[in-house]
């Protein structure tokens, strides 16, 4: 049943969670560390576990598969409810500061991604 | 038997179906929109700028500050497009991510996490500084609210800084989100955002965790998984750096 992969997915999700929350506790942080990000690993490994041990059948997919359609329309919604008018509002050095953030960072991207793509044998032979 | 009335009502009792219609008509508008022209524009880019629009209304018409959501009828986007949701919808798109694209990326994604932390902390407390806002406390509230939106409040919170910087730090964070949620489209084949390597690189650079998934929704939906799992160790960690490291050092150079 598509309950069963649901559920699946939510235990996935609380599991990450919890963890995330009790890596901020641990590190002195108010905030949860990562915790969306080790749900994310929990969900890989299970399904792939489920599915290759057969006891994720399809109907169980379907109910993961749904959410993760939803997941364009969700966030939708989220850019909805998004601050705008304080965005906008915040000035000249808000949106300055945005603006030179999200640049400086977007010239990074290929620059790392050209460092992780360096094989150990290339990377080696420029010594 | 006020019809009007009674309609207003279905939506503000039935928040959240009313915000599955309006979520689906925004879409369906966007989609045929980029249809229109020729895929050059992702409907997912187009449908997220629509969302911006309509929190723009919101926020206008009622001085509110959830967007859309601020109007009493549709406040069911607040839980539709809210942080469990959000949360929900992202962890369910790991489903078919492979485990060894992301163990491919290695050391330049958890470097990604640490460079785009430290350059938006930089850069919101220079330009604070450049601003007039030279007080510690102050510029290392600003840079980290150029860190993500919940950086900043967070560390301005911890560090005791007044609401006017504490308001200044969310509003570059929301922009910041804004910008990459509408640039990402624009830019990902300049900066070959097209495999699951670059999207950790874009998750762990940018941060902002709504902006990478709105962002990179727009580019591949596939390729969302990777930029969001970065993200979201980016905002724990600079919620770890910003009130403590990174305060620190700037006091001693600044202070």
């Amino acid at each position: 049943m598509a309950i069963y992969g649901v559920a699946l997915l939510s235990a996935c999700m609380f599991a990450g969670v919890f963890l995330g929350d009790v890596l901020g506790g641990l590190l002195g942080v108010k905030a949860n560390v990562g915790g969306v990000g080790f749900a994310m690993l929990f969900l890989i490994l299970l399904t792939n576990r489920g599915i290759d041990k057969g006891w994720l059948d399809s109907k169980s997919q379907s109910g993961i598969a749904f959410w993760s359609a939803m997941y364009i329309p969700i966030v939708v919604a989220m850019s909805s409810i998004q601050d705008v008018v304080a965005a906008l509002a915040g000035g000249p050095l808000a949106i300055l500061s945005g603006v030179l953030g999200v640049v400086v960072a977007f010239v990074f991207i290929p620059v790392l991604t050209k460092m992780g793509s360096k094989t150990p044998a290339e990377g080696q032979s420029e010594k | 038997m006020d019809l009007a009335k009674m309609f207003v009502h279905m939506f503000v009792s039935n928040g959240f179906i009313g915000a599955l219609i309006i979520v689906g008509l925004v879409t369906m508008l966007a989609y045929k929109i980029a249809g229109l022209t020729k895929g050059r524009i992702h409907g997912s880019a187009i449908a997220i700028f629509f969302g911006l629009v309509l929190a723009y209304i919101g926020g206008i018409t009622t001085g509110g500050h959830k967007g859309f959501a601020s109007l009493p009828m549709f406040a069911g986007m607040g839980f539709m497009g809210g942080g469990m949701m959000r949360d929900f919808a992202i962890v369910s798109t790991a489903f078919g991510a492979d485990l060894r694209e992301i163990k491919k990326c290695g050391v330049p994604g958890v470097l990604s996490i640490f460079i785009g932390i430290f350059t938006s902390f930089v850069i919101g407390a220079g330009l604070a500084y450049l601003w007039g806002y030279n007080d510690v406390v102050s510029m290392a509230t600003i840079g980290a609210g150029v860190v993500t939106f919940v950086v900043g409040p967070v560390t301005g919170a911890a560090l005791g800084a007044s609401s006017d910087v504490i308001a200044i730090s969310i509003a570059a964070g929301v922009v910041k989100s804004v910008l990459v949620m509408i640039m990402t489209p624009l830019v990902a084949k300049m900066i070959g955002l097209d495999n699951p390597q670059s999207a950790m690189m874009f998750g762990g650079l940018m941060g902002t965790t709504s902006g990478t998934a709105a962002g990179m929704a727009a580019v591949d939906p596939k390729l969302v998984p990777y930029a969001a799992m970065t993200a979201t160790f980016y905002t724990g960690t600079g919620c770890l750096l910003c009130p403590s490291l990174f305060y620190l050092v700037l006091n001693m150079m600044v202070g």
